[in-house]
Order: C-alpha cells, then structure tokens, then sequence
C-alpha cells in the first residue's frame, strides 16, 4: 500500500508528490500529459527562470523532478477512487492500487456536457455514479455520454444491471475499442415524460428511447471522482479547508481543481500544503 | 434526538402520519456519497428537537424508493403532512437541507 496517491502530474500534483516524499513517504503519481500547462507557450511570471519557460518544457521537468526524488509514476487514466478511513482503492482501466491518502490534482475539467435537459433530469434519469445509481436501472435501457476509457468503464460497472447499453459520444470519436454500442451523433437534447428521462433527441433527427444515462465525458477528473466519493461542491468547485483537505478525510485537492487564481505559483503552493497535510494525516493513522 | 429506521414497515406511522416535519435520507450501504451524508443527518438529528430524522437502507426497501420516484442516492426527502415537500438529490450539506424546513 503507498502511503500517499496523487491524481494529476501538474505543478500542483507533482508539488504535493516531491513534499510527501522528501518526508520519507511512499509516493506514486498518476499523470496522463493532459494539463493546462502544456497550453501555455511561455510562462514569464513563475520565479526564477530568466526568459520565462515554455509550458511543456515546464511539466516535463516536473515529472523528471519527481522521478529523481524517487516519486514512483505511472502514465495512466485513473477512472474511479473509492473507500474511506486511510484505506483508498484508485483504479485505473486495468489495474487498482492502495494508499493511505489521496492527493487529487486533475485541474478543472468540465463533467456537463452542455446538452439541453442535462441539469432538468439530474437525479431524474442523469446520474455522474454508475456504482451508485446502478441499483434503480435493473433491466433497463442505458446511455452512457462519453467517448474513452472513463465510460467504458463506466458501462462495465452497469453491464451486469443493464439491459442494454449504448455509449453516447455526442460527435466525438472513441479514443478506446469496446464491445458496446456506440452512436456518434451529436445530440440534441434529452428530453422525459412526467419529469423523468425518456429518451434522447440528436441533430439528426434520430432518436433512442432510454430510461436511465450516465454521463462521462473525457476522462475521469476531480469533479468525476467527487461525485462518487461525497466530496462537497459548491457551483462546481471543490470545497477545502486550509489544508486542501476535502470533507472526506485523507483526499485532498488542489491546484486548478480547487478553484480561485489559475496559476502556476498558486497551484505548486497548493500542492505543497496539500502535500505535508497528507503527510501528517498517514502520520496519525499510523500511531492509532 | 437520535437517527431513526425507516422501513416499508414504519413508513406510514413514522414519516406520513407525524406531526413533526420529517427528513428522510434514503441511502444504501455500498454508495460512496451516502456515507458522507450519513453524519450530516446524525448532526441534524442531533441538534433539532423538532424534527425527525431517518434514514431509509434503499437495498432493503426498493419498493418504497421506486414509490418516491428515488433514481440517485443520496437522495433527502423533506416531508411535510405526509407529503414529500422537498427533495434534494446527490450529497446535500445541513445548510441547505435546514434551510428548506
């Protein structure tokens, strides 16, 4: 078991992951080369670089400092966080792994897609949880919105309840093969009968008759992983207190995800302090 | 007071027929948000005299859910004279549940 798992290989996840380990900790980092960072073409306001820093040039020596600290790091998707007291299960498309805590660092991706209806029927034939929400669709049609491994596995875990599933991409191209039915067209709306989901329209004109979708767009990102976990929102934004810590104990969050000033400075001093919280909390469920 | 059981057994007796407003959590064991939102109900139950607070295990009362149109857990019932008057639906802080009774 690792004492600590950052999600996210950003300055604020690999900040968190060199103050673990130089604590003597048992660090292992999850990055998939998808952060703002690489977009930017030329950072001038972080310290200490004389003609600024290309974004990618700046990411890539943040996972090449973390190697050399001896951080273990692994370029993989994580799709699903689960369990709670010091005991987490972060799973990717193939594999799972234990740690004590949780540091998630994914940046502020967007779990809605924008598709008319999609706020109308939350909780109302939309669910963000197929481990949670499985339970009320036995056998029944399923959609499930995305286009890469996070809905996969998110098929996989209704596969069993399901009567049929169809991944939704919504004019998107799969990034990953699988044996479910997959429809491109790019959706119109998602509309009910009596305030429940009962199908969805697309801009073709073609329609398919549901009763329950699962949206999971992209890949899993913080927003994803605070659905199912219980961790608070607010508006969409993490909620934390001074030490990046979540309501659920031992997950921290930090950097773009945890919302305010995106930058660079605010994201490394993020995951610094989120970094030594997570220290001290493995500290303390050790000595119990 | 302390968090109740509601089951299909109790339901009509504890949550429709009572005289005091009612928050009803249905949950299940295996869900990840409900157990967060278990001790945000513990507190409610805790510090308000005049309610009651109950939590429903969706596992062993499915007809009950499926009765109040539940389809996400967790989901918070606010019930009023025997009629659910407000619903929250996915992990609800004691703020916002507090402020709809």
């Amino acid at each position: 078991m690792y004492d600590l798992i950052v999600i996210g290989g950003g300055p604020a996840g690999i900040s968190a992951a060199i103050y673990a380990k130089r604590a003597n900790m048992n660090v292992l980092v999850f990055y998939t080369m998808e952060s703002q960072l690489l977009k930017a073409h030329k950072i001038d306001n972080y310290y200490g670089f004389v003609n600024g820093i290309n974004g990618q040039e700046l990411y890539n020596n943040g996972i090449g400092q973390a190697t050399n600290l001896g951080v273990h790091l692994l370029n993989e998707e994580v799709t699903d966080v689960t369990g709670g007291d010091g005991e987490f299960v972060v799973k990717t498309f193939t594999n799972e792994y234990k740690a004590k805590s949780v540091v998630i660092a994914t940046g502020n991706k967007k779990i809605k897609p924008d598709i008319k209806g999609i706020d109308e029927y939350e909780g109302r034939g939309i669910s963000y949880c197929a481990i949670c929400d499985g339970f009320f669709y036995r056998n029944k049609k399923i959609a499930v919105i995305g286009n890469g491994r996070y809905a996969i596995s998110e098929a996989n875990d209704l596969k069993n309840v399901a009567s049929e599933i169809t991944i939704l991409t919504n004019g998107e191209n799969m990034t990953e093969d699988s044996d479910y039915i997959v429809k491109k067209s790019k959706i119109l709306q998602i509309a009910g009968d009596d305030g429940i989901v009962s199908k969805v329209i697309f801009e073709d004109n073609s329609e398919l008759a549901i009763d329950g979708i699962f949206v999971a767009i992209g890949q899993a990102g913080g927003g994803d992983f605070a659905k199912k976990l219980g961790i608070l929102m607010e508006n969409g934004i993490i909620q934390t207190d001074e030490n990046m810590e979540t309501n659920v104990k031992g997950i921290y969050v930090c950097g773009n995800l945890a919302g305010g000033f995106l930058q660079v400075n605010k994201a490394a001093y993020e995951g610094a302090v989120a970094g030594l919280a997570a220290v001290k909390y493995v500290k303390s469920i050790q000595y119990k | 007071m302390y968090l109740r059981k509601f089951t299909q057994d109790n339901f009509e007796n504890e949550v429709l027929k009572a005289e005091k407003t009612v928050i009803v959590d249905f949950f299940a064991t295996w869900c990840g948000p409900c157990k967060m939102q278990s001790p945000i109900m513990d507190e409610i139950a805790g510090s308000r005299n005049d309610l009651i607070v109950g939590k429903i295990d969706v596992d062993e009362n499915r007809d009950l859910a499926i009765k109040y149109g539940v389809m996400s857990i967790p989901t918070i019932m606010v019930f009023k004279n025997g009629e659910a008057k407000n619903v929250f639906i996915g992990l609800t802080s004691k703020e916002d549940i507090l402020e709809a009774v």
